[in-house]
């Protein structure tokens, strides 16, 4: 029931019901949240397919974690565990731009308990959100809904994307320097809309660590100096972002939209929201009927130099 | 915010966990085995989970259950903390009594209802429950009080954190300035990062740790709870034992006879001492040494320089440039003339030559005994920080069914208000708005969530009679010992904070200040 409690009965994965019906699952560093809609039995079902995906799910990671932590090269790595299989698919074709499997944690660790829910057939729609990285499924007719919160400290949506099952799009992930996880970049936040939330987790780890600038304002200390496992080794990670000026926001967030443009023409993601100081930045094609941009309020939307 | 700088183990620190679920790996470096990840956690880090984190070369919980415990028998002294002790179990005194607080009790999924912890106990024959819970408080703020006699900057002055801003100043008090800092409309009604960066100040003064605040217009100031303020790079050291016309009438009978004529500097209120009453009454001569400013009333002048950090909180640092002239009608060479700032810190004893220039002379012992007794009655400037929150309706639906209730009882004194086992002022009025002494909780008792918002630990404490009468969740009292069996390994133990009053004792109706809310 609580933390404390947690504690006392030590490591395993724990799972709880939710008032409001959703289910919980949470092991180590991995909470996730997950709903769902369907006839019947289908929800009990699915959660409990969930679950059992769950079990082992973590202890399967840690054991290829070695070979997670390294920077892709020119030969692709091998992996027994499926989860770390997805996190290589997302990032490989990424691989030029520097980074390691890792970057798609959270969002691989979405697509594969959604996966196991997927199987069950009466599911209308399910969704994991894993800390704000969330991986749906939609069937004919059903609609995910996805309110834009460009920073996390601000639980204030700046609009809503509504994603139908005839789009692409199955996942959504969220990077910057305020989160858990720490940037070379100094964003406030990179929300993308791609075809798995592993896909989306990659690509907005690596637009959040281009929206960048050189100013005296910004503090960075090589990675391995906070934790000696991480993944970034030497590379200077921010710490903190003093004030800015207009020019120097500008000119990170044209670093940034510079990679998300490239992403789009790759075919890697298919929308992404920058978000720096309050000044947004929306990039994507707009299939028509798939990803429309519904509703608009606040600032940070309406100035971005391109619609959903 | 830095890590605090708490030792694990110490009294009010938490409990080093590094046996239990972890190893130490040398240069501080902790091996957490909470969970497969087997995170390796730098000092004044947190792992992968944010749960666990590196303190001083220990891994702590980061948001344990606290359970505060006092000695059971009235004058038996606290056993000290020895965690290197082998049969040691962790609790400061077998047997002692134990008041769970809301510190780590959970807000993880605020959905959670009712409150995590409702604690049925037995205390002087009366069955208690005690409801625990953490608050999450959008509306919420700290009022700083900082004792100095420099001027910080102008009242209404927006204060500034980080570049963002944070509260504003307001009134100057006796011998302190007062602030305000937070509130919801810095931590929620402003720019994102106005949000973050209140709460980021918010909790770190709450947890008692220095925050550098820039007045608009005026000084920077370090603050921190309990220590004293930084202004400018300078720590202040003494509060005014009070403002120079107030001086004047505390020691004007000292001064008799040792010197003609006392100018005692200040930045609201300077006094002359022959022209004050207290000088006349004491038949002094006038001395016809007149300061700058703007004259109140007989001897007591406002403005006689611009505020700063120098003599008694004006810019003055050659206390000579407050004088205006010597009046040759009246003035006479040799007049004794001491000069003296209400802290006593900065004081000047001149003798007036053949011209009637004051000129530097040796401070005759009596006159340096008074000037040392200014200091010796000034106490110690410190810094201090009251938390300000309303537990608003969703928090008190965590107690009872029918939220107006617990209102009601705090207000009829029927329900005691904690907030970590600390005693908190509850205001007059509508709601139930308390107000704590950030010092009194016990180490790192607040957190924060990004809305952003602090988390707090609240406890009500009630008759079990009571809490039944205002429609609580009486299906989930536990026992205190089932608690203890359940969760006592995992709770961090805190000897009780001395001042405090045990929140257990019973409530009488109608006793005043001492029912809701203690203001002490």
């Amino acid at each position: 029931m609580t933390a404390a409690v947690e504690t006392v009965r030590g490591a395993g994965a724990q799972a709880a019901l939710l008032p409001d019906g959703r289910l919980h699952l949470q092991e180590g560093p991995i909470d996730l949240v997950i709903g769902a809609e369907g006839a019947g039995e289908a929800v009990r079902r699915a959660y409990t397919s969930a679950a059992r995906r769950f079990g082992g799910l973590l202890a399967g990671l840690v054991g290829e974690l070695p070979g997670l932590r390294a920077w892709l090269g020119d030969t692709p790595p091998i992996f027994a565990d499926p989860v770390a299989g997805r996190m290589l698919a997302a990032t490989w074709p990424h691989r030029a731009r520097g980074l390691s499997p890792m970057a798609a944690v959270a969002g691989a660790v979405a697509d594969a308990v959604l996966a196991a829910t997927m199987e069950e057939p009466g599911l209308a729609k399910a969704w994991v959100n894993d800390g704000g990285d969330i991986a749906f499924h939609l069937t004919p007719g059903t609609t995910m809904r996805v309110a834009l919160v460009p920073d996390p400290a601000v639980a204030r949506a700046v609009g809503t994307v509504a994603v139908d099952a005839a789009s692409p799009v199955r996942g959504v992930a969220t990077s910057g320097a305020g989160g858990r996880s720490f940037s070379l970049g100094i964003a406030d936040s990179v929300t993308v809309l791609a075809g798995s939330a592993a896909a989306a987790d990659a690509a907005a780890t690596l637009i959040a660590d281009a929206v960048d600038v050189d100013d005296p304002s910004i503090a960075r200390r090589p990675a391995r100096e906070l934790d000696p496992d991480t993944d970034l080794g030497d590379r200077p990670v921010t710490v903190s972002v003093g004030p800015l000026a207009p020019g120097a926001i500008a000119a990170a967030l044209d670093a940034g939209e510079a990679v998300a443009r490239a992403m789009i023409e790759e075919g890697t993601i298919a929308a992404a929201c920058l978000v720096l100081r309050g000044e947004a930045r929306t990039i994507g094609i707009t299939p028509a009927g798939a990803i429309g941009n519904e509703e608009r309020e606040g600032q940070g939307w309406n100035r971005g130099s391109a619609s959903w | 915010m830095t890590a605090p700088a708490t030792g694990p183990g110490g009294p009010g620190g938490p409990v080093d966990r590094t046996a239990k679920y972890g190893a130490a790996e040398g240069d501080g470096l902790v091996r957490c085995d909470a969970c497969p990840v087997l995170c390796r956690i730098k000092p004044g880090r947190a792992g992968a989970c944010g749960r666990y984190a590196n303190e001083a070369g220990a891994l702590v919980r980061t948001d344990p259950l606290v359970l505060s415990e006092r000695a059971a028998q009235e004058g038996r002294a606290m056993v000290p903390f020895a965690p290197e002790a082998e049969d040691w179990d962790g609790r400061v005194v077998r047997g002692a009594e134990t008041f769970v607080t809301g510190i780590g009790s959970g807000t993880t999924y605020p959905d959670y209802k009712p409150a995590p912890f409702i604690v049925g106990s037995t205390f002087e024959g009366v069955d208690t429950v005690t409801v625990v819970t953490e608050g999450i408080f959008s509306y919420c703020g700290v009022k700083v009080k900082i004792d100095t006699d420099r001027h910080l900057g102008p009242e209404r002055a927006v204060i500034t954190a980080d570049g963002e801003p944070v509260g504003h100043v307001t009134t100057a008090e006796y011998g302190s300035q007062m602030l305000s800092i937070g509130g919801v409309r810095h931590l929620t009604g402003g720019g994102k990062r106005e949000g973050r960066v209140t709460c980021d100040t918010l909790l770190a003064l709450c947890n008692r740790e220095p925050v550098e605040l820039a007045i608009d217009g005026g000084s920077h100031v370090v603050v921190r709870a309990g220590a004293a303020p930084v202004v400018d790079g300078e720590p202040e050291a003494r509060m005014r034992v009070g403002c120079g016309s107030a001086t004047i009438g505390m020691f004007a009978r000292q001064w008799l006879g040792h010197v003609d004529e006392v100018v005692v500097v200040d930045d609201h209120i300077t006094g002359v001492l022959t022209e004050h009453q207290a000088g006349r009454c004491l038949d002094m001569p006038p001395a016809g040494i007149r300061v700058r400013g703007r004259r109140s009333t007989p001897g007591r002048y406002f403005r006689v320089a611009e505020p700063g950090s120098g003599w008694g909180g004006t810019d003055v640092t050659d206390p000579l440039t407050i004088l205006e002239r010597v009046d040759p009608e009246t003035a006479w060479p040799g007049l004794r003339l001491l000069m003296v700032s209400t802290t006593g810190q900065d004081a000047l004893y001149c003798v007036l030559d053949e011209a009637l220039r004051p000129v530097p002379a040796e401070m005759p012992a009596p006159v340096a005994a008074v000037v040392d007794r200014i200091g010796e009655n000034c106490e110690p400037a410190l810094c201090s920080v009251l938390f300000m929150a309303g537990a608003g309706g969703s928090l008190r639906a965590g107690v009872t069914e029918n939220p107006v209730r617990l209102t009601r009882s705090v207000k009829d004194k029927l329900t005691r208000v904690t907030m970590g086992g600390a005693p908190t002022y509850v205001w007059p009025g509508g709601g139930i708005m308390v107000m704590v002494d950030v010092e009194r909780l016990p180490a790192h008792a607040f957190g924060h969530v990004p809305t952003p918002a602090l988390v707090a630990p609240i406890e009500f404490t009630m008759a079990a009679e009571a809490y039944r009468a205002l429609g609580g969740h009486a299906d989930h009292v536990v026992r205190l010992d089932d608690l203890m069996g359940e969760v006592g390994g995992a709770a961090r133990r805190e000897a009780w904070h001395g001042d405090n009053p045990w929140p257990l004792t019973p409530l009488r109706r109608g006793a005043g200040a001492d029912g809701g809310g203690e203001a002490s």
